[in-house]
Formats: structure tokens, C-alpha cells, sequence
């Protein structure tokens, strides 16, 4: 896999907010096909860097590449239209807008004809059809909820809607920030089981998760990051979880081998 | 799932076994308030609506033929053009979580190009009327760049919009006022928002047909299409709007342009409404703008609410300003009443929000 160009790049990337440095110099490969986990303690600047490399942050220095090219996104939406999708930590959802056009923010379906060219209106049906279709498949709500606001919904349903927004949209790349922390325990599974689908699919994805026997279960690769910068990267068979969490919080030395990788 | 149970941790192994069933939300709360809560917080403008039809049952009730007659109810619909127009432009920027205090000024200022334009350079009506309604896009414009590029606070923003286009005003019109015969006779384009149309007693101007138009067509703008969506996104939640890939910025400045524009419509409006183009004229507009913003349910936190609640808000104020003025009563009874609704509005906002939790 060394070999591979990486899909998604990052090199050398700082981001400071005031006096705190978010992001120390940090590097990151995501390899084609791959699911790269990025583990680190709260507050290691983990969130900092998916946001970096999708546009949300733009970075004080250091590169992007995507696909081998370099890249300067200037907003969520600019990445977006690069087929990287991102759900981020914070949620991003209009409370009072309803589920469908939540989903379909800033990417709205307009009905044919001169409805949608001259009136620009949206297609409704068009948009909640599909909303529904891919909330079934994350097994999430029943129909007759799609029209709801999302303000309405649980935690752990907004997180579905949001899982369900980036896997139904993200071409290229596909960045999960927590999107276990608020789910229940079949819905995180389910959630699991939707990143091995976009695998199969051959899409790559970062997952951040603080969940060790999921990480360990579902990750190729898991990236250790620590006081703003990336560790080490390791692969999840030649390590324990015990060994992970020392890593991570300083309580071990990486080994030096991974320490290339 | 079988996976689950091999990797040898053990909790999520009775997955295997649950219900393959979907999850169903049934709403298991029930009982009039409820739905009725409920019903509030799909349709926001219900509130206005019926405080507005109360009232004018009410007021019929006690002047009879006097207040419940074709005359009088257009009546009412001719005296609220001006602040309804306004109030239409409010809304817009209310909805962003914003707030417009240089509305009225931006109307006054729009008003006095317009006549202007026309009399001291003898530029023909429909040029001088398009460099008006330009004028307030263009104020609108400044508004939007400040709010959105400079992230400075909408407040601080307009107040000091309202003082400089308030003084611009009077600077450039020389506190001069053009007189309503001399407009009749060179340039009658000026007044057309304040041409008649007789129906059996009911007596309509364009500006009211304008007003209602404009009303509904935002009303459609905000609810079917992308545009109307992202302002209410905006409003809602900026930062989550920004990073689902709204373009925030081009949003909020393209509200405050319209709200300019709107605005200078209304001044083109109210030299229908009083004849003359004064440069005093239209001083409460900001604040009686914002009474039927909030009047009609239009959440002053942004995001929630909707456009036709503020046409009923208008009303509203226009039902009980001329209802107790046939009653004889003091107008400071109509100050009075107004001021008590626009505190139960905002109780009410706060209780119909309470549906989300
Ligand atoms: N918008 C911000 N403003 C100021 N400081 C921030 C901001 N976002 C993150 N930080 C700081 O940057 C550091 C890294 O945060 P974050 O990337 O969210 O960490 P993680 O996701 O690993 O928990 C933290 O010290 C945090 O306080
Ligand atoms: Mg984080």
C-alpha cells in the first residue's frame, strides 16, 4: 500500500487559534480503498485536521492533495464539490429545517421543467424519496418521519441522518468525526456496517472514534495522533488496543518502524 | 453480526438476535394543546391569524356596520401598505437572525432620489425611479457586506446605517420637500403606488395589491426554493449552515440587498401614500417594521417563523389602530394594546419552540 498514491494528502499542516497550536506540523495519508482510523486524546487536534484537509479550517501552512494534486479548499463546499464529504463532530443540521432538506443542503433537487428552471422550485418528492430510501438503509426511522424537523429527532437519530448525508454523497472520500458517540448500541453497529458497505463500494474513509474494539474491528490502518501532529501509524494486527492507548497518551514510545509508516 | 460475536467482545453479540424491525417514533402525546402546539409549530403564522380574525370580529361586533363594511376593512389594508412593505423586507433579515434598523431610512432616502432625480435634474420618472429602487439595493448592499464580510454585529450595523442614510438624506434633499400637485402634473409615475381601484365600496391602491404580492411571492420563495431554504438555514444555524455547504455569505448579503430593495419599493410606495416627497416622512418605520415582524411570529433569534405571519401582524396593528380610533378612544390605548401583544407573541414563540423538546 506504500506504494499507492495517497487519495487524500495532507503535508506539514499547522493551524494555531490563538495561542493554542491545533495542528503542529501534521501529516496524513489516506490510501484509495482503505478505512484509516484516527484515534488521539480529546483535544489532540483530531477534529482540527479532518477539518483541515475538507475544507472547514483553512490551514496556517502546509499542503493538500487530492488524488496527487494539490488542492486549496476555501470552504466545506468546495471539498464537497471534490467529493469529499464529511460529518462533522458538531453536526451540521438546520434544527428547524425538516430531514430531506437537511440532506439535501446546498445540493437541491429542482423540479423539471419550467416549475424548477423559471419558478426554481424544489422537488419535494424527489427529495424526500430519496432521504427516505437512504435512512431505510441505515435501518433508521420509518417513513412517515421524513417531512419532521430535525430538531425533533434524538442524538443518535441526527447522527444517522448525518452518516446517511455523507454515504449517499461522498464520491471520492468519506470522513466520519465520532459518529458512534451519540448512537446506541445497534445503531452504532448498523453504522459500522455501512462503512464496510462504502468500503466495498471501493471508497475510502476516515473514521474518528474513541470506540478501541470498533476502531480495532474495522480500521486497515489506525493513525495515531498526539499534541497536534501524528504519532505513529499502525496496522490493528500487529498491536493491541492496550498498546493504542499508551501510544496515544504518552504512557509508551511508538515503535520506530511505525513511526515511518 | 456474527463477526461481532467472533471478535470475542461479548455486548453487541445479542445484537444477533434482535428485532430486524425498523425503529417507529409514534407519537404517543395526545390531547388538544398538544396538537395544537403542534400545529403552531408547523404552521407559525396561525397565532397572528387568529389573534388578527378575533379581532376584527371583535371590533365589528362593537362598531358594527361602522367597522365591518368594504371601506373601512380596505381602509385599514391602505393605512398598513407602507409598514407592511417594510415589514416584508424586516422579515427577510429577521429570519437570518439579523435585525434591520435602517430600514425606514433606506425607504425615506430611496423616496427622495426618486424625486430628486426627476425634479432637480429633470432625469424622466422611470430613470429616476430605477436609480431609487438601485439606491436602496445599493445601501442594502453595504449592510450585507458589513454583516457578512466584516462578521460585525447586524444591530451595530444598521444603527449606524439608519444615522448615515438618515443624514445623506437630508443633506442631499436640503430638508426640501416636493410638493403633490407638481408631481400630479410632470411626473404622475411617482405616484402610481397610490392609484386607486374602486370595487363596490372596497377601495384598493396598487401599494396594497403591491404589498399582499409581495408578500406571497416571498412567502413561495421562502418555503420552495433553495434560496428560501438556505435563509432559514442561515438563521438557524450558521456555522452548521457553512459547513453543510451553504454559501453563508452570498446568503446573508443577498438578504440585505433585497431588504434595500424591498425597502425603496416602499419608498417609491409611500409617495403614492402621502402625495408629496418629503424627506421627514416615515420616521417609525424601523420600529413599527419590527412590531409586525414580532407580532407575527417571526422568531426574533432567526430561523423560525414565516412571511405571512407578518402580513397578519401588520393587520393586526392596523385592525386596532382604527378600531379604537372609531371606538373614540385615546390612541395611546392602541400603544397600549400593541405593546401587551408583542409580549405575548414572544411567549408564545417561546412556548411553540418548546415542541422540539
Ligand atoms: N474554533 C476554535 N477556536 C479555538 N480553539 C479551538 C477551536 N477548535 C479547536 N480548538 C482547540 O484546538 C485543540 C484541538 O481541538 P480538536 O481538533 O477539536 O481536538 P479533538 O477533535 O482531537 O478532540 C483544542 O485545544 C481546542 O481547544
Ligand atoms: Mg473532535
Amino acid at each position: 500500500m506504500e506504494q499507492q498514491q495517497p487519495i487524500l494528502q495532507g503535508k506539514n499542516l499547522v493551524k494555531r487559534y490563538g495561542r493554542v497550536t491545533a495542528l503542529d506540523h501534521c501529516d496524513f495519508e489516506l490510501y484509495p480503498g482503505e478505512i484509516l482510523a484516527v484515534i488521539g486524546d480529546n483535544g489532540a487536534g483530531k477534529s482540527t485536521l479532518i477539518k483541515a484537509v475538507s475544507g472547514a479550517v483553512v490551514p496556517d501552512a502546509g499542503e493538500v492533495f487530492l488524488e496527487g494534486k494539490r488542492v486549496n479548499f476555501s470552504s466545506p463546499l468546495d471539498a464537497r464539490e471534490h467529493g469529499i464529504e464529511t460529518v462533522y463532530q458538531q453536526l451540521a443540521m438546520s434544527p428547524a429545517l425538516s430531514i430531506a432538506d437537511n440532506m439535501f443542503m446546498g445540493r437541491e433537487l429542482r423540479k423539471p421543467g419550467i416549475m424548477g428552471k423559471w419558478l426554481r422550485q424544489l422537488d419535494r418528492p424527489a427529495m424526500e424519496a430519496f432521504a427516505r430510501e437512504k435512512l431505510n438503509e441505515l435501518g433508521l426511522m420509518t417513513i412517515q418521519n421524513i417531512r419532521q424537523a430535525v430538531e425533533t429527532l434524538s442524538g443518535g437519530q441526527r447522527q444517522g441522518v448525518a452518516v446517511a448525508r455523507a454515504a449517499a454523497f461522498g464520491s471520492k472520500v468519506i470522513i466520519l468525526d465520532e459518529p458512534t458517540a451519540a448512537l446506541g448500541v445497534k445503531e452504532s453497529r448498523r453504522v459500522l456496517e455501512l462503512i464496510n458497505d462504502v468500503k466495498s463500494r471501493g471508497q475510502p474513509i476516515v473514521l474518528i472514534s474513541h470506540n478501541m474494539p470498533h476502531v480495532f474491528e474495522i480500521a486497515d490502518r489506525i493513525h495515531i495522533h498526539r499534541l497536534g501532529k501524528r504519532l505513529c501509524v499502525i496496522r490493528p494486527q500487529d498491536y493491541s488496543m492496550n498498546d493504542a492507548v499508551a501510544f496515544m497518551t504518552g504512557a509508551k514510545e511508538p515503535p520506530q518502524e511505525a513511526l515511518a509508516a | 453480526m456474527a463477526k461481532t460475536a467472533a471478535s470475542g467482545d461479548d455486548y453487541e453479540s445479542a445484537l444477533a438476535q434482535s428485532s430486524t424491525k425498523v425503529a417507529e417514533f409514534e407519537d404517543t402525546r395526545t390531547g388538544f394543546v398538544h396538537k395544537f402546539q403542534h400545529a403552531l409549530h408547523l404552521n407559525p403564522s396561525l397565532v397572528p391569524l387568529i389573534v388578527l380574525l378575533l379581532s376584527i370580529a371583535l371590533f365589528g361586533a362593537l362598531l358594527g356596520s361602522k367597522f365591518f363594511s368594504p371601506f373601512a376593512l380596505t381602509l385599514i389594508l391602505q393605512q398598513v401598505q407602507i409598514v407592511g412593505i417594510v415589514a416584508a423586507a424586516q422579515s427577510l433579515v429577521i429570519l437570518t437572525a439579523g435585525i434591520d434598523l435602517s430600514v425606514g431610512a433606506i425607504m425615506v432616502l430611496s423616496s427622495v432620489v426618486m424625486g430628486q432625480f426627476t425634479f432637480r435634474y429633470g432625469i424622466p420618472a422611470p430613470i429616476s425611479i430605477g436609480a431609487g429602487l438601485a439606491c436602496g439595493t445599493a445601501c442594502g448592499f453595504v449592510n450585507g457586506f458589513l454583516v457578512a464580510r466584516m462578521k460585525l454585529p447586524p444591530f451595530i450595523v444598521t444603527l449606524g446605517m439608519w444615522q448615515i442614510v438618515l443624514a445623506s438624506n437630508f443633506l442631499y434633499s436640503g430638508n426640501a420637500t416636493i410638493r403633490a400637485q407638481d408631481i400630479a402634473a410632470e411626473a404622475p409615475l411617482l405616484h402610481l403606488f397610490g392609484a386607486k381601484i374602486n370595487i363596490g365600496g372596497a377601495v384598493l391602491t396598487v401599494g396594497v395589491l403591491f404589498m399582499v404580492g409581495l408578500v406571497l411571492l416571498l412567502s413561495y420563495v421562502l418555503r420552495h426554493t433553495a434560496w428560501g431554504r438556505h435563509v432559514y438555514a442561515v438563521g438557524d444555524d450558521k456555522d452548521a449552515a457553512e459547513l453543510s455547504g451553504v454559501q453563508t455569505d452570498r446568503v446573508l448579503i443577498s438578504v440585505y440587498m433585497l431588504s434595500g430593495l424591498i425597502c425603496a419599493f416602499a419608498g417609491w410606495a409611500l409617495i403614492g401614500r402621502i402625495g408629496s416627497v418629503s424627506p421627514t416622512s416615515g420616521q417609525l418605520a424601523n420600529i413599527e417594521s419590527i412590531t409586525a415582524v414580532v407580532i407575527g411570529g417571526i422568531s426574533l433569534f432567526g430561523g423560525r417563523g414565516s412571511i405571512l405571519g407578518t402580513l397578519f401582524g401588520a393587520l393586526i396593528v392596523g385592525v386596532f389602530t382604527l378600531g379604537l380610533r372609531l371606538l373614540g378612544a385615546d390612541a395611546q390605548w392602541t400603544y397600549l394594546l400593541i405593546g401587551i401583544l408583542i409580549i405575548a407573541a414572544v411567549a408564545v414563540d417561546q412556548w411553540i419552540r418548546k415542541v422540539s423538546v
